[in-house]
């Protein structure tokens, strides 16, 4: 009883002593942010309501985007190789194949009405700067006309559905335009001299920020990365939340790859010790025992 | 030579050549421990293990990492945690062993300190034991830098600049440890040296000497009672099992021991794999920037507590800058304890409890040491720079009357 007790007394000290460092520390170093909204309801320029004919949006897209997008899905090829394209633009121009279902919708069309405001990148074009998106803003068109493009990307089948390849593919298409993933063996289209000049930061390398920002921060910060990075020339990239998930699993993936045969081992080796730990037990009932 | 016998059985041939029988006894069989102790007596032996662990994960980390700059980083979060079969288990179980052994060797300091297990004959075993401590001190600040994320490179820049407040010579002793003007190849390199050579060959000759210090005052027990082993050891032998105060080490108090290891191995192994985040903490995953200070900079949890020592004095006192104050500070933080056994003036061997002042000196300490392991992590803002002042000032203040205190509760007692 008394060694319970002794037991008890250590259990507190250490509890405290670990919730003041853990979960307590890292309140108040990380304070918890708005949740992640996936419906991007700041952006309004575009009536979304609108049912878009996609057959009008192919032939919107074919003059007014592939002149710097790939479409490889829908048989459009690159126009330029990627050094060129990053020397003209800046940035690669991303392949556009999965993005009626990778994107949300409302933000899809609000980025084609304005991509600047979309993607909050207001504070990096001011006027002042004499900075231009590469990307053309076109608010010229009709918010039918939009819906229509909307609709025509939506018709386009991604080419895996689920799974790791869809993980993959959907993180290539968000996020490989800018950032590597060396544990993958990918690097990032645009060339890192470029980015950087386009950016005015390094795109960092991801591979390990499954470990080093954690799910929970991955899922706020993407989702809006001004919210926690103020400032920060990183895009809001306006993937839904199933794409979102996706890419949060593809850096699982590749950051944090034993994780199953980690939770599976981690069962056997607590059994395993269990095993000893209660044949110590009989041990030392048969020894007869000797204190308390 | 002496002349030898034709052995009858293999331990015969050995016993012959090695005297193993003998050693088998003085070392284990005949080998007395106390009746009169409770489950915090197998720290020693979980710390004995837990080594072990240590060790044996370190020499398979050793075969794949690359203590160099360049390479260092995906050596381990690569090579070792996604190509080599099982590496990531060796490095769970190095880096939570690593934490768990600061716990471990938490418990047994303070069992110590309650049970007044340091004075009257075992003074070396504590000496020994506090040399432990800051050898896995060492250990633990050389390994945290291999991995070359980025709170490997900040801690290792922030706690050597601290050399650099030593008058006269700090500026040079900096660049002396570093190798370099900042942390850099060299730094990692000289680390990466004591961490897998210099500093495991002392802790290795150390913790024999820590046993060796063992074998004449015996350990304590629960009652801080003193008897003759010899002839409680008698009386064991003899049959007398009951009556007899004390047991052999093995099998009899090892059994217990077990016992305690096994269910402490459940948990250890919970944390190692599902639960390893205190012990590997997310900063590190972002590769070493000099550049890049990250927004937060704290050690690991164990040196918590000498951190905020150092940190809480932040304003000038009677003209000694905040920054020499804290320096004295964490200066005295990290010896103070080596001088337990003569700072507490009493001669009672007895559980805390039962000693009426020390008592209030134990758990005020405690409680002051885990205010300062909690505001070490927190940002020193505000009142938290307070907090740290208050708690540091009063870890000074413990070590300052534990004399007068213990002197006090000598003569209380005697009067008794
Ligand atoms: C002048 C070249 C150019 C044209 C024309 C162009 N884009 Fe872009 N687009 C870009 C570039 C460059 C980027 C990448 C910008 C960045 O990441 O900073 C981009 C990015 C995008 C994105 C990714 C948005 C995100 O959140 O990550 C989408 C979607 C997109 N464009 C759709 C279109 C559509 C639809 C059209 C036609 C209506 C179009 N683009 C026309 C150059 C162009
Ligand atoms: C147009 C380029 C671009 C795209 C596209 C982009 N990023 Fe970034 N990202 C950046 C830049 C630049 C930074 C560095 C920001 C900084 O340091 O302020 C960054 C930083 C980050 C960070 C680190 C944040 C931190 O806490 O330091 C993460 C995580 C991240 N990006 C994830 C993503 C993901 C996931 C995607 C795809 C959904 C993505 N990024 C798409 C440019 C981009
Ligand atoms: C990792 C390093 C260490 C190892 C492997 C170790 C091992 C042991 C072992 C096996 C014992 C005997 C059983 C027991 O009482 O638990 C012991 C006793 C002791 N150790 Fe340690 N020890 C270590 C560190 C320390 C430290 C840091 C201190 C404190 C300064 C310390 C102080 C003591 C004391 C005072 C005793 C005697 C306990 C008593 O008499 O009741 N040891 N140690």
């Amino acid at each position: 009883m008394k060694e319970f007790k002794i037991l008890a007394v250590i259990i507190a000290l250490v509890g405290i002593t670990y919730y003041g460092i853990e979960p307590y520390a890292h309140h108040v170093m990380h304070p918890e942010v708005a949740p992640a909204d996936f419906s991007f309801k700041d952006l309004k320029n575009v009536d979304t309501s609108l049912k878009g004919n996609p057959d009008n949006g192919k032939v919107l897209v074919e003059a007014n985007c592939i002149a710097c997008h790939s479409i490889e899905s829908a048989g459009y090829p690159k126009v330029m190789p990627n050094a060129d394209a990053a020397a003209s633009y800046g940035v690669v121009p991303p392949d556009l194949s999965g993005a009626g279902w990778i994107y949300d919708k409302n933000y899809l069309a609000n980025f084609i009405y304005d991509p600047v405001s979309a993607m909050k990148l207001q504070h990096k074009y001011t006027p002042e700067s004499g900075k231009q998106f590469p990307m053309p803003a076109y608010n010229w068109m009709s918010a039918q006309e939009i819906m229509d493009i909307v609709a025509y990307f939506q018709i386009l089948a991604p080419k895996a559905k689920a799974g790791p390849e869809a993980h993959k593919n959907t993180f290539e298409a968000a996020c490989g335009r800018c950032h590597s993933m060396k544990y993958a063996g990918f690097e990032a289209t645009t060339p890192v001299e470029n980015i950087k000049t386009y950016m005015g930061a390094t795109p960092p390398d991801l591979s390990q920020y499954i470990k080093s920002r954690g799910e929970h921060y991955l899922y706020s910060f993407i989702n809006d990365p001004q919210v926690l990075l103020p400032g920060t020339s990183m895009p809001r990239t306006g993937l839904n939340q199933k794409a979102q998930e996706e890419v949060i699993a593809y850096m699982e993936d590749i950051g944090d790859r034993k994780k199953a045969e980690r939770e599976t081992t981690g069962v056997w080796v607590m059994l395993y010790t269990l095993v000893f730990a209660i044949a110590a037990l009989l041990w030392k009932r048969k020894l007869g025992d000797f204190s308390s | 030579m002496a002349e030898f016998k034709k052995a009858d059985s293999m331990l015969e041939w050995f016993d012959q050549r090695l005297g193993v029988v003998n050693f088998a006894k003085v070392m284990m069989t005949e080998y007395w421990i106390p009746k009169n102790i409770n489950f915090l007596w197998a720290m020693g032996v979980l710390l004995t293990v837990l080594f072990t662990f240590l060790l044996v994960s370190g020499i398979f980390l050793l075969m794949y990492y690359k203590p160099d700059v360049n390479l260092a980083f995906d050596s381990v979060n690569y090579t070792i945690m996604q190509e080599v079969s099982y590496g990531w288990l060796f490095r769970h179980i190095h880096a939570v062993g690593a934490s768990v052994v600061f716990l471990i060797i938490y418990i047994h300091m303070f069992t110590g300190i309650y049970y007044g297990s340091y004075k009257k004959g075992r003074e070396m075993i504590w000496v020994s034991g506090m040399l432990l401590f800051v050898l896995f001190s060492a250990e633990g600040f050389s390994g945290y830098m291999l991995p070359w994320g980025q709170m490997s490179y900040w801690a290792a820049y922030v706690i050597t600049e601290i050399f650099g407040g030593i008058p006269f010579i700090g500026d040079e002793l900096v660049v002396w440890i570093r190798g370099n003007f900042y942390v850099s190849d060299s730094t990692l390199t000289r680390f990466f040296m004591l961490h897998v050579l210099l500093i495991p060959l002392v802790i290795i000759g150390t913790i024999v000497f820590h046993f060796y210090a063992l074998r004449f005052p015996h350990v304590n027990n629960e009652a801080g009672e003193f008897f003759d082993f010899e002839e409680e050891a008698e009386k064991y032998l003899a049959g007398n099992k009951k009556e007899s105060k004390v047991v052999p080490f093995w099998p009899v108090f090892l059994s217990k021991d077990f016992l305690v290891l096994g269910f402490f191995m459940v948990f250890f192994f919970y944390l190692v794999f599902f639960h390893y985040g205190f012990a590997m903490d997310a900063i590190n995953f972002d590769k070493a920037d000099g550049l890049k200070t990250p927004a937060h900079i704290y050690p690991e949890w164990y040196f918590l507590w000498s951190y905020e020592v150092l940190r809480g004095f932040f304003f000038e006192i009677a003209g000694i800058s905040g920054k020499d104050l804290g320096l004295i500070a964490f200066g005295i933080a990290n010896v103070i304890f080596f001088l337990m056994p003569w700072l507490d003036r009493s001669p009672m061997v007895k559980p805390a409890n039962q000693r009426p002042y020390f008592k209030y000196w134990f758990w005020f300490m405690m409680v002051d040491l885990i205010v300062l392991t909690v505001y070490g992590k927190l940002p020193p803002t505000g009142a938290n720079a307070w907090v740290g002042f208050a708690s540091s000032l009063t870890f000074l203040t413990l070590f300052a009357t534990l004399p007068f205190i213990t002197k006090a509760e000598a003569k209380k007692v005697k009067e008794k």
